[in-house]
């Protein structure tokens, strides 16, 4: 079991100024979430008749994409490929300080606490991140497309991308460019997607840029906090996407 | 097309080609400056044919001083507008554990190696443009009849605290392109089944050419 002191981000609201807090939790287990610590966390502050720390959660199984949380100056904290959620307290020792905070962008404004309202990668998906298909009881099984077996995993790796921002959150320029190239490359790679392929990248950068998203330096710190394991490959095909996009337009 | 530029991929686009750019520049003032270790003659030879021939002179020189300004104003353009992209900073940030040191601070790489233009600027370059086109002196000949190119070379590495600036600005350099690089590449979507081989190259590149530009700095202060 560990005892731990925690200097968690508390901001009522998206208007106040917000500042770091301490906290103490006891009688952790290694085999604890830390999503679960958190949990212990709220139910001693709740019992002591204090605001629970707020913080986005869902599925608690690394596939909604919903938590997030800035640890110990990591998207995700130290681990690899994992969410907050999948994230285990034995990664920590007894009597650890551990320092949490919200993704910070300036595209991901602070809502409250540790929550961060991340809509603006639902208005980049709502600008081009979908194929347009005749759902009207005629729709093609979409396996009556061949596709190569090289094009389909490369497809099927950046769709594995969770939408959970880490990628701006690591970014020392908060950009949204491994997020984007995913998002592109996941249809630009199938023969699905290049109906659309030009709009789409054209209209994705446009509104990516258009959120106050940075603009991409290739430090590749998005690449190793990624929880899906996302390639910076994906933001050179995005790159080629667009320069051949810009020029047909 | 018009929106290109205005575009975050437009602009790191602009940013690579103006680096690969001045990385093809760069490994041809080496070339030329390496010459001076082998031959004095040769390296005069050479040094006039630069300093006097138009093409070269009128059209590649202002293309290569635009070249220069535009990387480091759009390296600003890019840095003020990513500093504005996260208004409120982390309390804690681990950046190392993620990333490489030079690829994170290549403003503070590229401001030094700008400083280091600026010397090297007031060094030899103004000098030329005074020899050259206010007094009107392109004979590129000393008092005694010879050329005056490798002279005046080996007469700037005399002084150790200059050889020891250049020697530091060349480090710079060296951390400046052992990212910029292969980011270069990324930028420009070349990232595929050749971005070893590339990434190799360029690790050897950012490194013997800083290392070959201290060697010179040194041979011309221990030989004067």
């Amino acid at each position: 079991m560990m005892n731990l002191t925690l200097k968690i981000w508390r901001q009522k609201n998206a208007s106040d100024k917000g500042s770091m807090v301490d906290y103490k939790v006891s009688d952790i287990s290694p085999d604890m979430s830390f999503l679960e610590m958190l949990d212990v966390l709220n139910e001693q502050l709740i019992n002591n008749n204090e605001e629970p720390v707020a913080f986005d959660h869902d599925c608690r199984e690394g596939i909604c994409g919903m938590c997030s949380l800035y640890i110990n100056g990591e998207a995700h904290g130290p681990d690899r490929g994992v969410t907050t959620c999948q994230l285990h307290m034995r990664m920590f020792k007894d009597g650890d300080t551990i320092t949490i905070e919200p993704f910070r962008a300036t595209a991901f404004p602070v809502v409250k606490d540790l929550i961060v309202d991340r809509s603006s990668f639902d208005r980049i998906q709502h600008a081009g991140g979908f194929i347009s298909v005749n759902t009207s009881g005629n729709t093609i099984d979409a396996n009556a497309i061949p596709v190569n077996k090289h094009d389909a995993d490369k497809a099927f790796e950046a769709a594995t991308c969770i939408g959970c921002g880490a990628c701006v959150a690591s970014c020392k320029n908060s950009s949204a460019m491994l997020f984007v190239g995913a998002k592109v490359s996941q249809f630009a790679l199938l023969p699905q997607g290049k109906v659309e392929a030009t709009d789409r990248v054209l209209n994705m950068v446009k509104q990516m840029d258009e959120e106050g998203f940075g603009n991409c330096t290739n430090t590749g710190a998005c690449e190793v906090e990624c929880p899906k394991g996302i390639s910076l490959e994906n933001i050179a095909r995005m790159n080629r996407e667009y320069l051949a996009a810009s020029l047909k337009g | 097309m018009s929106g290109i530029l205005n575009s975050s991929i437009g602009r790191k686009f602009a940013m690579a080609l103006s680096a690969l750019f001045l990385m093809i520049f760069l490994l041809q003032h080496f070339t030329i400056n390496l010459l001076s270790v082998f031959s004095a003659d040769a390296f005069n030879e050479v040094s006039h044919f630069m300093g006097t021939f138009w093409l070269i002179q009128y059209v590649l020189q202002p293309v290569l001083i635009f070249g220069v300004i535009f990387h480091f104003i759009m390296g600003f353009v890019l840095e003020i507008r990513n500093r504005n992209a996260r208004q409120v900073s982390y309390a804690k940030n681990n950046g190392a554990a993620n990333s490489s040191w030079m690829s994170r601070n290549m403003i503070w790489s590229g401001l030094a190696i700008l400083a280091f233009i600026g010397l090297h600027f007031y060094d030899f370059w103004l000098p030329e443009i005074n020899t050259k086109y206010i007094q009107g002196d392109m004979s590129g000949l000393l008092a005694n009849g010879e050329f005056r190119y490798f002279e005046e070379l080996q007469h700037k590495f005399v002084d150790i605290w200059r050889v020891v600036l250049y020697c530091i600005a060349f480090i710079f350099l060296a951390l400046h392109l052992l990212h910029g690089f292969s980011s270069a590449f990324q930028s420009t979507g070349m990232n595929n089944k050749y971005s070893k081989g590339l990434q190799s190259f360029g690790k050897a590149y950012a490194i013997i050419i800083p290392l070959g530009f201290i060697f010179i700095a040194l041979f011309h202060h221990f030989t004067h």
